[in-house]
């Protein structure tokens, strides 16, 4: 997903943006933290709550490494095909090239997404939304919440939909997305797909200038003292350490298994390798050994097995495209 | 007479989509109502984030009643023709009138169509619109999205109102019902609002927090930002793309004045600007003395219940966040000069075929070197060693490395603009750093001319760099394609020279073109290019030259001389003059009058060749210059009817006619006085000796028999026409000229 700006935005920089620190202006302007502030996993709760009160399915995490939630297959699959689907979980992300090694206040290379499906898209689903907001404790009489145009397209699923980012007083908390295409074919019918970044969400509703400021579960412990460390050692590892060959050699084995699955016709497995593989393929691009050249043909044969794994799913289920 | 209210409730239409919306729901409506027979007095069309809506004034209730008549066949014609026409139209064998036609007497069927109610035709209508609706983006949702036929809208279409008079139109479009009910403010109005007719709707939707009319909205945010301004004691960047943008983001706008770290002022000016608009959306301020202030304006879409202060508060920081970055990237930048960002070029390829953006770069250099210290070039005085060639130098050199910047990877549109701020700060001269920033300019037709010659010679050799490297491979602009905006690059050449008086020979500059690119082969490429691919023959692809010279060229690579007949250099001059003719409208230049200079032979200097058609268009809007145009075009045709193609003078075989004679006296005494006036860059001075020419052939066509019997004299005439022809065609080629 495109959370564009803050943490989600970080592009391709180097090393030494990476290690570089620096902290907020002190601005004196900062907004006062309500009485009774929501800690990061009430936060989640709330949305488990007011999600499942909705017919949700509240699903755990896949349990395998992507770059965001809509690479669940509970959102990529789920989206094909005509059966109705509910569903809302937290999916961790991961983007290496947007580590900071715990340096940067607002970007991190591990972060959580909190994704909800609903298909065929609800005709209420814009209120179901702002309900939602309320039951995390944002008054839409005291802020400014605005549903501004943002696309959603990615080349790597063969995806597409229309929808908006929703911002709130001016920062985008939410991408909402009607999908209209997914691995190359028509949803029928649409889904609605709704992605809180829930770190952003939380310094707005916490009034903290730093995601490691966070209060994580409203008794001491705070999203920084989980984290910190991680992110340090991770951003080493993603952008110094990580052994290029074996990345190269896990990307053509991932390959390998995809296209063993997609003869076997077991697209979910073939499905799990394309997530495989498109993970491996960042890795690379952040220890830099990717070439211009080189990253579209990378990204092509990802995208070709994210969307053969589709496809076989259509097949296996009988429907036509 | 009933007024007719129209709208379509929807979920949040993108603000860039409003205004076209607007002008095709009003061309589809009038089209429906035409096609029908009827018109509105006064149609007006509103939009907001969640409605498109129409009102029209004064609609009859009913469509005129028209009569219409058939012809059928002749009385006495068999009952199976004449029950087959009654079929046809309706009307029973009673009812059928007969009338003489042209002695026959004939069946004629007499149809009355009664007028249809309005309500009807709009029922109908409504739902072609919708369906028609050529939303530059459109989408599926819902249940009904099972299909891929369903329903498309630039977002889910959920309602719709449709009144004529206080009389509800019924219709349908899948699944949608029209009524009389919409919504309100998305948060100041609970529930649904009741339209009762096109009188009463905005005002409705006023109490409920709703503006219906985008200009009020527009005003609104317009002073509204302004007095925000003035009320903080400063004054608003006006940004009338932004009001209308914000205009279209809300249904209730109220403007709210907040502020930033003055910290951050130390980031120049645009990125601030540009961050702040492009991102955020929000006007910028400008304090007494002019300076930017650190405030914004951001445009809430709500009435907050404490007056804005949360909201203030939550923009403040999301701005600071944006801005820190931006800051955080401004100096980082810094901490690597340009010269190593430039390194980085040779990671990025320019175009697949002709190299990296570092092969670009040095190709530039070189040639805007060559180009100052072109000789007689007109403006620039530069050699090797002074400051001139080595600012050019420096300036082509790191005119690109900012795009390797992380604020031009942030900030695609400060290109040029912040690898001047870095020059700036490494100390590089006033006239490096203006020609790295403003390099790209002009940027199309109107946009300002750089005259700092650096700048001058950088942005040429940029420009034409890229017009070569995409002509000599064949991927010229065709028809409305012009992915490299190469129109733009030609124009831009055009306008630099123009405003410079620029003397630049383009034939010779295309070739030095193309031999910096054969330079940048290194010699194994080029063995190997020899030897396995065509690709060269592509490359340099001159219409008289065979293989084996091609090739001799290619040894001795950038030993290229003009004048080599190379298609490309032709096609590229060409493209020069048409876009020539295009600049050239808006002064007043005639087309005819470039193609009739360009036709002697493709002038290569722009300069040159528009003094010509300068002089050449005072002439010919003169009676003198119509005349003899008129002269040229009778001369013309008839030695074109007789095949004659040039003029051989020989001496005349018998006395002349006292025209004939004028004519050639004349032309004795002109011709060498419009060669030198052209040799010397006279054009007026050549115009003049051709007016007397005019005179000469006005008698000459009224005395003389050209086509006489006599053999000799038929012939003398001729090649006297066709001498004649010649020395007007030293001015121009009349034959362009149109009238």
């Amino acid at each position: 997903m495109t959370l564009s700006g803050a943490f989600a935005k970080a592009s391709a920089t180097h090393i030494a943006l990476a290690k570089k620190a620096f902290t907020l202006p002190d601005t004196n302007l900062s907004q006062k933290p309500p009485k009774k502030v929501l800690s990061f996993q009430q936060i989640i709760l709330k949305l488990h709550d007011y999600w499942s009160d909705q017919g949700c399915a509240i699903l755990q995490p896949y349990d395998m490494e992507m770059g965001a939630g809509t690479f669940h297959t509970a959102t990529t699959l789920r989206a094909l095909g005509p059966d109705p689907w509910n569903a809302a979980f937290v999916q961790p992300c991961r983007r290496p090239t947007d580590g900071r090694y715990g340096e940067n206040p607002n970007r991190l290379q591990h972060y959580y997404q909190y994704q909800v499906i609903l298909k065929p898209s609800p005709p209420d689903i814009q209120q179901l939304y702002l309900d939602s907001l309320t039951a995390i404790g944002i008054d839409p009489m005291l802020h400014d919440i605005r549903f501004v145009e943002d696309d959603w397209e990615s080349p790597t699923l063969g995806a597409w939909g229309l929808g908006w980012e929703v911002w709130c007083d001016g920062m985008e908390v939410t991408q909402f997305t009607y999908f209209q295409q997914m691995g190359g074919f028509d949803c029928k019918p649409v889904a609605g797909e709704l992605t809180y970044g829930l770190e952003r969400l939380a310094m707005y509703i916490q009034g903290v200038d730093s995601i490691y400021d966070l209060d994580y579960n409203g008794a001491g412990v705070s999203y920084g003292d989980i984290f910190l460390e991680n992110e340090k050692q991770m951003s080493e590892w993603n952008f110094e350490v990580a052994n290029t060959e074996t990345l190269f050699d896990l990307f053509n084995k991932a390959v390998g298994e995809c296209e063993n699955c997609l003869e076997e016709k077991l697209p979910i497995p073939a499905y799990e390798q394309a997530i495989k593989a498109s993970h491996v393929f960042n890795l690379l691009q952040a220890r830099g050994v990717i070439s211009v050249q080189e990253r579209a043909s990378y990204m092509g044969r990802v995208r070709d097995l994210a969307k053969g794994s589709c496809e076989a799913y259509m097949a296996k289920n009988g429907w036509a495209a | 007479m009933a007024d007719f209210l129209l709208e379509l409730l929807s979920e949040e239409i993108p603000a860039r989509m409003q205004a076209k919306a607007r002008a095709d729901l009003e061309r589809l409506f009038v089209a429906q109502l035409s096609d029908a027979g009827l018109k509105a007095a006064d149609i007006t069309v509103y939009s907001t984030p969640r409605r498109l809506a129409l009102i029209a004034k004064d609609l009859p209730d009913q469509t005129e009643a028209v009569s219409e008549e058939a012809k059928g066949p002749p009385e006495g014609a068999p009952d199976q023709a004449v029950d087959g026409f009654c079929r046809k139209n309706g009307v029973t064998r009673d009812q059928l009138e007969v009338r003489d036609v042209k002695g026959r007497a004939t069946y004629f069927a007499v149809i009355n169509k009664p007028g249809r109610a309005t309500n009807d035709v709009l029922a109908e209508a409504i739902p072609a619109i919708v369906k028609a609706f050529p939303w530059p983006k459109s989408m599926r949702w819902g249940e009904a999205s099972l299909s891929t036929e369903s329903l498309r809208w630039v977002r889910p279409l959920s309602g719709i109102v449709a009144i004529l008079g206080d009389d509800l139109v019924e219709c349908e479009i899948d699944g949608v019902t029209s009524g009389y009910e919409t919504v309100g403010h998305r948060f100041h109005h609970d529930g649904v609002v009741t339209i009762g007719n096109a009188g009463d709707y905005a005002e409705k939707l006023r109490a409920c927090h709703v503006l219906v009319d985008q200009t009020e909205r527009e005003a609104i945010v317009r002073e509204g930002a302004a007095k925000a301004a003035s009320d903080g004691g400063l004054e608003l960047v006006a940004d009338e793309g932004l009001v209308i943008e914000n205009a279209g983001l809300t249904e209730w706008p109220v403007p709210l004045l907040g502020g930033f770290d003055p910290a951050f002022l130390d980031v120049p000016e645009e990125v601030i600007q540009l961050t702040a608009r492009v991102n955020q959306k929000y006007f910028i301020c400008r304090d007494k003395s002019g300076k930017l202030a650190p405030n914004f304006i951001c445009t809430a879409n709500i009435d907050a219940s404490d007056g804005g202060k949360a909201i203030v508060a939550g923009n403040e920081k999301v701005l600071a966040a944006r801005l820190s970055d931006a800051k955080f990237f401004w100096e980082l930048d810094q901490k690597t000069a340009l010269e190593d960002h430039a390194k980085k070029l040779s990671n990025i390829v320019f175009h697949e075929k002709l190299g990296t953006v570092a092969d670009k770069v040095e190709r530039v250099a070189k040639l805007a070197e060559w180009l100052v210290s072109l000789e007689g070039n007109g403006f620039y005085q530069s050699s090797p060693g002074d400051t001139l060639h080595g600012e050019v130098s420096e300036a082509a050199r790191l005119c690109k490395a900012d795009l390797v910047t992380e604020m031009v990877g942030e900030f695609p549109d400060l290109q040029g603009l912040m690898g001047g701020y870095y020059a700036e700060k490494q100390g590089k001269s006033e006239a490096v750093a203006n020609a790295i920033r403003d390099h790209y300019k002009p940027v199309g037709q109107g946009d300002e001319v750089p005259t700092d010659p650096v700048t001058v010679a950088v942005s040429l050799a940029d420009k034409l760099d890229t017009l070569v490297g995409f002509f000599v491979y064949d991927m010229k602009p065709t028809g409305s394609k012009d992915p490299f905006a190469l129109r733009r690059a030609a124009i831009g050449v055009i306008a630099l020279i123009n405003a410079n008086s620029l003397k630049l020979p383009l034939r010779e500059v295309f070739l030095e073109c193309l031999n910096l690119y054969l330079k940048t082969f290194d010699d194994s490429e080029w063995d190997q290019a020899r030897e396995t691919t065509d690709d060269l023959l592509a490359i340099i692809k001159p219409a008289s030259l065979d293989d084996q010279q091609i090739w001799d060229i290619a040894a001795v690579r950038g030993e290229v001389e003009a004048p080599l007949d190379f298609e490309f250099v032709e096609e590229l001059l060409e493209f020069f003059a048409d876009r020539l003719k295009v600049q050239q409208r808006e002064a007043g230049v005639r087309h005819d009058l470039i193609d009739a200079v360009f036709a002697l032979g493709g002038e290569g200097d722009l300069v040159r060749l528009l003094s010509r058609v300068k002089a050449l268009q005072a002439f010919v809007e003169t009676p003198d210059g119509e005349n003899l145009l008129a002269g040229y075009k009778r001369a013309a045709n008839i030695l074109k009817k007789e095949n004659v193609e040039q003029s051989d003078s020989k001496p005349l075989s018998y006395t002349p006619e006292k025209a004939e004679k004028l004519l050639i006296d004349t032309l004795d005494a002109a011709q060498p006085d419009v060669t030198a006036a052209i040799e010397a860059e006279e054009f007026e001075k050549a115009m003049t000796a051709l007016a007397n020419l005019r005179a000469p052939i006005d008698q000459f066509f009224e005395d003389v028999t050209v086509n006489d019997s006599d053999a000799d004299k038929r012939e003398a005439r001729l090649a006297l026409l066709a001498r004649f022809r010649a020395a007007v065609h030293q001015v121009a080629d009349f034959s362009k000229i149109e009238g």
